[in-house]
């Protein structure tokens, strides 16, 4: 993975001094509130309900045990005994003091990592595939991509302030895991007929209030080109972005209201200023940022399969787990393991700082030190010997964390909503906890087969519901929660956003609503194979309706 | 009827205005203004701890009593006073004799 050099060092303790500084000097009472404010958003430190928070960047997800430890520890000293990993593939910490935050930004520092760009109107956390690297079905690994947008974007003095926060997430398959087609600007890395490798440019995807499909501007950029083309995209954007309604500031709505083609036109118009200047990416210095993610050195372990053979037959537990949280690998003697944060009955996305250790030390023992954080709040080991997943398993167990429920209806993305979020109207982590519980039979959740549940707790979307499944959206009617469900969404390679299903519900009724909605689809698919969000393309919403609502109707 | 609240600004702890006109970490205690006159006394004493670097996020918010017990209105201020609902070991509902 990618190591700091003498400049990201300095960098990064540069920044640790100057906030220091600037932390005192506001605790002295030295600089008002206002002036604080976008300081401390620069670098992290949200105020939230119950106490200060901190974003953590985890860059494009990837950590190794020496940084997991860290976080243990921060957890720890710092905060309650826990974090939050997000679906920006970042970890929040929901209580430290503002005093601490100085120590905390130092500890991070001493394990390269930091807290810069995880709020403001910047360009944000790259994110990627969080199986980038182990995944059969990849080209290249995307992540050198989203290192290099890293470093260009870090502190960019034209691109620090923009109309409003700018999310680029990197794929380098096919089937799409880092929902590209719902950020600001999505890349797929992907190899043209003469095998050089290149990204198709997608731009103005995003959720939130006004949710939008990314629209393909290019087919083919050449990976030279990257920063050159990316920079003509973000001065489009910088000059004719709104700046006047926050609301309607994101790139996205700037597509949307200036059309495809003539924005296309514009970035293209741009780009022949800037394409072929200081900007184009040196073949020498993308190999050279590709060396830091070459795959570790995999030795030959032919003994897994008779391995993992006989422990399937020996335990039952172990088997459900390793056909749901474990999946194919590059190496054919090696996998890759999700780690679900989904106990049934907790919150999504959250990890004791004791788990983190145990996360930490699985890591170093059978997985090359290599953790990923994906934007489904889960934690994934991209490189473990088949002949070590029993053993794997087992030490998962020991420390509550092997849920074998990734990609089920259990397995929900919930933002922190009205629970911690200052932003929210509703609570997302209770709806997410009373449905796990609802459906907390795995042979049940097996049967019902893969469905991406997504929650958010206000119209941000945090919680991605727009391309959930099944989508939930909490909001606030007359002081009271309100819960709308969504159907039909998705993230992949085949986005859609997903269509309200009608009347919101109570937080009484919502989990009979989403047992109904599962029901109807049993009901209904042609068999097995024929998954929720398949048998929603086939028959349309008017079957949930119908049974969501149907006795309304009659009995007025 | 409304009681005054806000953060603490070295660590956020969320916090209201007392009746010994001290800023609580419970809710319990606060100063209930029942009148527009009283409200703006409030919001007076809210902003001048603001502008002294006491608390941050100061604001103003809707309660009723239940059983002499102070209840915000908003479910919002009902779990800033308690903690995450879904986390009773935390926030001020973990605190020994804790009510809310």
């Amino acid at each position: 993975m990618y190591r700091y050099d003498e400049f990201d060092q300095e960098f990064v303790d540069a920044r640790v001094a100057e906030f220091t500084d600037q932390v005192e000097r506001r605790l002295a009472g030295e600089i008002t509130e206002d002036q604080f404010r976008p300081l401390r958003l620069m670098n992290g430190v949200y105020l939230q309900l119950h106490a200060y928070m901190l974003r953590i960047a985890i860059p494009y997800g990837t950590l190794n045990a020496r940084q997991m430890r860290m976080l243990a520890h921060i957890a720890r000293k710092y905060d309650k005994g826990y974090g939050h990993f997000t679906t920006r593939q970042n970890i929040q910490f929901n209580w430290p003091a503002l005093s601490d935050m100085p120590a905390i930004l130092a500890d991070l520092a001493s394990v390269e990592m930091h807290a810069i760009q995880t709020s403001g109107n910047c360009i944000r956390n790259v994110t990627a595939d969080h199986f980038a690297g182990a995944a059969a079905d990849e080209v290249a690994d995307p992540r050198p991509y989203a290192e290099i947008l890293r470093q260009w974007s870090s502190v960019h003095p034209e691109f620090s302030y923009l109309p409003r926060k700018f999310k680029i997430a990197v794929t380098g398959a096919e089937r799409d895991r880092a929902a590209i087609q719902v950020h600001d600007i999505g890349l797929h890395l992907k190899k043209n007929a003469a095998g050089e490798l290149g990204f198709a440019v997608y731009v103005g995807g995003g959720q939130g209030r006004t949710p939008l499909i990314a629209k393909k501007i290019k087919d083919f950029l050449p990976e030279e080109h990257l920063l050159s083309y990316t920079t003509a995209i973000m001065r489009v954007y910088n000059l004719n972005g709104r700046r006047d309604n926050k609301y309607k500031a994101r790139i996205k709505i700037l597509v949307h209201e200036t059309g495809t083609e003539e924005f296309a036109r514009q970035v293209e118009a741009e780009w022949a200023e800037l394409r072929d200047g200081e900007l184009t990416l040196p073949e020498a210095d993308i190999r050279a940022i590709d060396a830091y993610f070459a795959p570790p050195a995999l030795p030959a372990r032919t003994e897994g399969d008779a391995a993992v053979k006989e422990a399937r037959l020996d335990s039952r537990t172990f088997a459900e787990w390793l056909d749901q949280n474990v999946i194919t690998h590059k190496h054919p003697d090696y996998a890759a393991v999700t780690i679900s944060l989904k106990p049934i009955g907790e919150a999504p996305g959250d990890a004791s700082d004791g788990q983190m250790d145990a996360v930490a030390n699985i890591a170093e023992r059978y997985a090359f030190d290599e953790i990923r954080v994906s934007h489904e709040q889960n934690l994934i080991l991209p490189y473990v010997a088949r002949a070590d997943l029993k053993a794997v398993y087992d030490a998962l167990v020991e420390a509550g964390l092997a849920t074998a429920n990734s990609n089920l209806i259990s397995d929900i993305i919930a933002c922190p909503g009205l629970d911690y979020c200052a932003l929210a109207n509703a609570r997302s982590i209770s709806v997410a906890q009373d449905i796990a519980l609802r459906v907390a039979s795995l042979e049940r959740q097996r049967d019902i087969g893969e469905l991406k549940l997504k929650i958010s707790g206000c119209i941000n979307a945090c919680g991605h519901h727009h391309v959930g499944h099944i989508g939930i959206l909490g909001v606030e009617k007359k002081g009271a929660e309100l819960y709308q469900v969504t159907l039909g969404g998705s993230g992949d390679e085949h986005t859609s956003i997903g269509e309200i299903v009608g009347r919101g519900f109570g937080p009484d009724e919502i989990t009979d609503a989403i047992e109904k909605v599962v029901e109807t689809y049993l009901a209904l698919r042609k068999d097995k194979q024929e998954r929720f969000l398949d048998a929603y393309r086939r028959v349309g919403p008017a079957p949930f309706k119908e049974a969501l609502y149907a006795g309304e109707a009659r009995a007025a | 009827m409304k009681i005054l609240t806000a953060n603490r600004l070295g660590d956020g702890e969320a916090v209201w205005f007392a009746k010994d006109q001290s800023w609580s970490e419970t809710i319990e205690g606060a100063e209930i203004a029942d009148d527009a006159a009283a409200e703006e006394r409030l919001a007076a004493i809210g902003k001048a701890a603001f502008a002294a670097n006491l608390v941050v996020d100061v604001d103003l918010v809707d309660v009723t009593l239940a059983g002499g017990a102070i209840v915000p209105v908003r479910l919002r201020e009902r779990i800033r006073a308690a903690g995450p609902t879904n986390r009773s070991d935390l926030g001020k509902q973990a605190r020994p004799g804790a009510t809310v």
